[in-house]
């Protein structure tokens, strides 16, 4: 062998080695450094999860009745696998399908098919689970039909019927309820994404809102998950693992259902009692807490809507009347989405700053019918001149006048526009001792942090404003450009970011800036009631298993104490029984039996309705019961429900009949809705055939 | 006639035994990997075939046939005196010719997009291809080594005369288009080339027309459509997610998931799937890469390194110049064809369809491959050591 040759052998030799080290790097690169990798890529290539959901817990109330539980329903499904695999893709058997159950087959080859193999834009109805688990049709068959389905399987290949749950809100007593149990739905991929560190799967159901939503971790359970592997025809090679479904928790509520059904229609009511006289009177808000504990006994908002209409399938009108302006948005829940000026109602808090002031609070005072505030004249309500009178007078007719000239006096005090750098702000430090900016803390969710027009306030409102105020001739549109607006606009943007007398006399009777939602105001009511203490506003009770071991107890929260004396308190608690028996709420519950303290509000709103009527006083009426030994705190609230006595007064005293076991003037012996006249402590025993009491 | 008759009468009574000069390592390690080839096929397709109610031991059973009659190939190549191989390889050269040509003018059948196999009856078919892979060895090895001339080296006449033998199958399997097989028998081609000591301008020389028929052909679209396609595929996996791309990766899928021991043979989920297709044949690779792990891929890579490093030793020893010529040629097409074969499921090179040397079913690579080890075996028994 020559030279030449010896040396091409050599470097062929070199190469093949190379070529093999090649091999071995790259083997060893995907093997070993990569494998984990690619055995989880392998993984999801073979195998397919079958997801069968959990049976959802029930929501009951204190007594154990049900408010949302799951209901059979009869499903027809198609099996994606089967009718793929037949020669027209299951078109005949879709078609023949459709036809028997009066459904159009674009509807049933949309719904049959997973969202990616639709084009974008027509993807609405389409399933948004996956290929292996049977996809429903429909969830409440016709029996007959099921039958026919599965007694002729030959005809019908790769559709099924079978039994299914669905969640249903029973409506027992004739709850609604829908703002506080919400509903579920199926999971969206935002739903996926966010995960809350649990498991999703795209089959299961979801809590939506309300109770459904805030529990949704304990109602949902586990569900059971059979891992099968397949091949590349997708037929199933053998099974890897199958978990059986844990069923959800019980949510034990403190609502009543009979009280909330009560109040329900006692809001409804009142909405229908403002109409009549005038108003527009289109949307209300009730509440019901017992004052020892904040929880909840009974919400309501109105308008509302059918719960139920979510598992039916959801119209398209329907889906757009929940949010609808000209149906005031039934989709809302007012009780703490909703923010009001508290008016009148307000006053307990401006009772809380004379006090603290050292106002006298036996002392008499002048009632006039109108107070020069600087430049301008504030008028009493309705413009009376009602004399000289004590202070529990005073709340009782809700004199106005008197608070302007106490509210205009401490505003003086605290150097009017030229504040003192350390003023005694009285009325802002008593209405911040009942935590009104802070959220009642409600388990239920987007709940509206209500708002004091305080120094802060006023700051933080001048920052965002000035730019517009200070060149309010060229942002304003020519329609408010009229001479007082522009005046107007002179002085905020001079001085916008001061309290001004006026803004100070509006503050004590509730008006201006300051709203309040109507479950921060029962809070509020409550703490009067029970003596100075915040309780944060709970519904949920407790989780309990299926077999009835209690998982979680949701214990009172104390949130904080109000900044008032025993003694100031106690006055106020007098002052309010005094507004039930001779004030402006005497009318409305003339000869009830029961003790009532409350207070009315009729709060002045600015703007116009989308019909362009001005807007309608917001009617108030927050009350406690018995006056003597408050458990119960009530307050309604009427959207441009005029009076406050008259639409929600009475609406409030239907309530309490309900509460009570009132009919006309007197008691009925056992018809109240907590016999000893509290709510109950002990957990009920859940089963979903429990009854409401008083129905067969 | 005659004459080669007596040689071969002599050549036998100078070997002690039939097994004389047989190379234990080389013959120990193609022993090794034909066993775990017989394993891998029928771990491809024992539980397929079952679940689908066919025969799980039909691949097994032709496999085991393939390669009875191949083992019978490389004997009767081991003990043929070569010279007289010599005097059978211009009928051989034509056969393989005359094969190619069958092919492509309407009797062969299209696998995978290449008309590349003559369909026997009774279901065989036999790749000529393949068997001109050693006509073209053999054919080269011989013009280069016997000299008209008393130079040491090969002169380009005879260079030109070699490329004419290798050129004439070559364009017929580009024809096919069979482009894997074209580059194995390229590679040999340069190699046998350089071995033979010819200058150094025909080695670079080739190179460079190699480099140059590759781009021209993709550019001019001498290469199907279905080849720009698989090329593509190798530069950017998710250009064909379904065809080319989508074996390609679920064949790398199926590799990296066997991790360190593999899942233990039969017991791949992606073989047993079948997610990865042609995995008893050129995708066989990927059976080893899922059951038997990094331990056992790498053992077959070491086990085919074995053999190469056998053939390079078996190379230097011989005084024969044919002889070294061939195994040089045989070593390039071993070598490439697994590298071509392997990297492909690794993805390290373009997607082509050439068989795994002793290991993927197949009887027309089989027997070829193993006539190739016969043919080492021979040159061995002739250096006497």
């Amino acid at each position: 062998m020559n030279q030449r040759s010896r040396l091409s052998l050599f470097v062929v030799q070199v190469l093949v080695i190379s070529l093999m080290s090649a091999l071995f790097g790259r083997l060893f690169y995907l093997q070993i450094a990569a494998g984990p990798k690619y055995r989880e890529a392998a993984l999801s290539i073979q195998s397919r999860d079958v997801v069968s959901p959990a049976t959802r817990g029930l929501i009951v109330d204190s007594s154990g009745v049900p408010l949302a539980l799951n209901k059979v329903g009869l499903a027809i499904t198609v099996d994606r696998i089967e009718i793929d695999k037949q020669g027209d893709k299951g078109e005949a058997v879709l078609k023949h399908l459709a036809k028997l159950l009066h459904l159009k087959y674009a509807d049933v080859y949309r719904n049959t098919r997973l969202c990616g193999e639709l084009p974008k834009g027509g993807r609405k109805g389409c399933w948004t689970g996956s290929r292996y688990q049977p996809i429903p049709i429909t969830k409440e068959a016709d029996p007959d039909i099921a039958l026919a389905i599965v007694e002729r399987s030959d005809q019908f290949p790769g559709i099924d019927a079978q039994p299914i749950a669905i969640r249903n809100y029973p409506g027992l007593a004739g709850v609604n309820g829908a703002h506080v149990l919400g509903y579920v739905g199926p999971l969206t991929d935002t739903d996926l994404a966010k995960g809350n560190g649990h498991q999703y799967f795209r089959s299961e159901v979801i809590g939506k809102d309300g109770l459904e939503i805030q529990y949704d971790s304990y109602l949902r359970g586990t569900p059971g998950i059979r891992t099968v592997i397949v091949d590349r025809k997708e037929s199933v090679t053998r099974e890897s693992q199958n978990t059986l479904a844990i069923p959800g928790d019980h949510l034990i509520t403190s609502l009543d259902a009979r009280l909330q059904a009560a109040t329900e229609k006692a809001l409804a009511d009142a909405v229908r009692r403002g109409r009549a006289a005038g108003y527009t009177s289109d949307s209300g808000a009730a509440v019901v807490m017992d004052v020892k504990t904040g929880q909840i006994l009974a919400l309501a908002s109105y308008p509302t809507f059918d719960p139920n209409i979510f598992e039916k399938g959801l119209t398209v009108s329907q889906a757009s009347d929940l949010f609808s302006e000209k149906k005031s948005v039934p989709a809302l829940n007012r009780a703490l989405q909703g923010l009001f000026a508290p008016a009148s109602t307000f006053k307990s808090v401006s009772v809380v700053a004379a006090a603290a002031a050292g106002y006298n609070l036996n002392g008499t005072y002048d009632c006039p019918s109108q107070v020069q505030v600087g430049n301008r004249a504030f008028q009493n309500f309705d413009s009376k001149d009602q004399g000289r009178m004590n202070l529990k007078k005073a709340i009782a007719v809700s004199c106005d006048t008197l608070w302007y000239k106490i509210a205009f006096d401490e505003w003086l005090r605290d150097g009017g526009l030229r504040p003192k750098s350390n003023p005694n702000d009285y009325f802002f430090k008593a209405a911040q001792g009942f935590q009104i900016t802070k959220k009642v803390g409600i388990d239920l969710p987007s709940e509206s942090t209500s708002r004091l027009a305080d120094r802060d306030y006023k700051k933080s409102w001048f920052e965002q404003n000035k730019d517009f105020y200070c060149n309010y001739k060229t942002r304003a549109p020519k329609s408010k450009q009229t001479p007082f607006l522009i005046q107007l606009a002179a002085e905020n943007c001079v001085d916008g970011d001061k309290i001004r007398a006026g803004d100070a006399v509006n503050f004590s009777i509730g008006q201006g800036d300051t709203v309040v939602t109507p479950i921060k105001l029962t809070q509020m009511y409550a703490a009067i009631a029970n003596g100075g203490t915040i309780w944060q506003a709970l519904i949920g009770k407790a989780i309990v298993k299926t077999d009835g071991t209690v998982v979680k107890t949701m214990s009172p929260n104390k949130l904080g104490t109000v900044n008032a004396a025993p003694s100031t308190l106690s006055f106020l608690r007098t002052a309010l029984r005094e507004v039930v028996v001779s004030g402006t709420g005497a009318g409305a519950f003339s000869g009830f039996p029961i003790q009532v303290s409350g207070k009315t509000g009729t709060g002045q709103v600015f703007g116009t309705n989308p019909n362009g009527s001005k807007k309608d006083d917001t009617s108030w009426f927050a009350s406690f019961a018995p006056s003597n030994s408050p458990r119960f705190a009530v307050v309604m609230m009427v959207g441009q429900g005029g009076f406050g006595a008259s639409t929600s007064g009475v609406g409030v005293r239907h309530i309490y009949e309900t509460l009570f076991g009132v009919k006309g003037n007197k008691v009925i012996p056992g018809a109240a809705i907590f016999p000893n006249g509290v709510p109950p402590t002990a957990l009920p025993k859940i089963s979903a055939a429990t009854k409401p009491k008083g129905s067969q | 006639m005659s004459e080669i008759a007596a040689r071969q009468r002599l050549y036998r009574k100078s070997r002690g035994s039939v097994f004389h000069g047989f190379d234990p390592i080389l013959t120990g390690a193609v022993a090794l990997l034909l066993v775990i080839g017989t394993l891998l096929v029928y771990a491809a397709t024992r539980d397929w075939y079952s679940r689908n109610g066919m025969d799980p031991q039909y691949y097994l059973k032709r496999h085991m046939i393939n390669i009875a009659i191949g083992v019978f190939l490389a004997y009767g190549t081991t003990v043929i005196d070569y010279r007289l191989l010599r005097a059978y390889t211009p009928f051989l050269w034509g056969a393989g010719v005359i094969g190619l040509g069958i092919v492509l003018i309407g009797f062969g059948s299209t696998v995978n997009g290449a008309k590349a196999w003559i369909a026997l009856p009774g279901g065989f078919q036999i790749q000529p291809a393949e068997l001109a892979k050693i006509s073209i060895i053999v054919g080269m090895s011989m013009i280069l080594s016997e000299r008209s001339h008393d130079k040491d080296e090969a002169q380009s006449r005879d260079v030109l005369q070699a490329l004419v033998i290798a050129a004439i199958p070559v364009v017929l399997i580009l024809l096919q288009p069979d482009m894997g097989t074209v580059f194995i028998i390229s590679a040999s081609v340069v190699t046998i080339i350089a071995v033979s000591g010819a200058s150094s301008k025909w080695v670079v020389g080739l190179l460079i027309v190699a480099v140059l028929g590759a781009f021209t052909a993709t550019k001019t679209g001498v290469i199907s459509d279905y080849q720009v396609k698989r090329l593509q595929t190798f530069v950017d996996p998710t250009a064909d997610s379904h065809g080319a791309g989508y074996q390609l990766r679920q064949a790398r899928i199926t590799v990296g998931s066997g991790g360190l021991i593999g899942t233990g043979l039969f017991n791949g989920p992606q073989t047993n799937g079948r997610f990865v297709p042609e995995q008893q044949t050129d995708f066989i690779f990927t059976v080893a890469g899922e059951e038997l792990g990094f331990l056992g891929s790498a053992l077959i890579v070491l086990l085919y390194l074995l053999i190469l490093m056998r053939a390079f030793s078996i190379a230097r020893r011989t005084n024969d110049p044919f002889g070294r010529l061939v195994t040089t040629g045989v070593i390039a097409w071993f070598a490439f064809q697994i590298f071509e074969n392997i990297g492909m499921t690794l993805g390290l090179m373009p997607m082509t369809g050439v068989p795994l040397p002793f290991i993927s079913y197949g009887g027309s690579s089989m027997f070829a491959t193993l006539i190739g080890f016969g043919l080492l075996q021979n040159v061995h028994a002739r250096t006497r050591g």
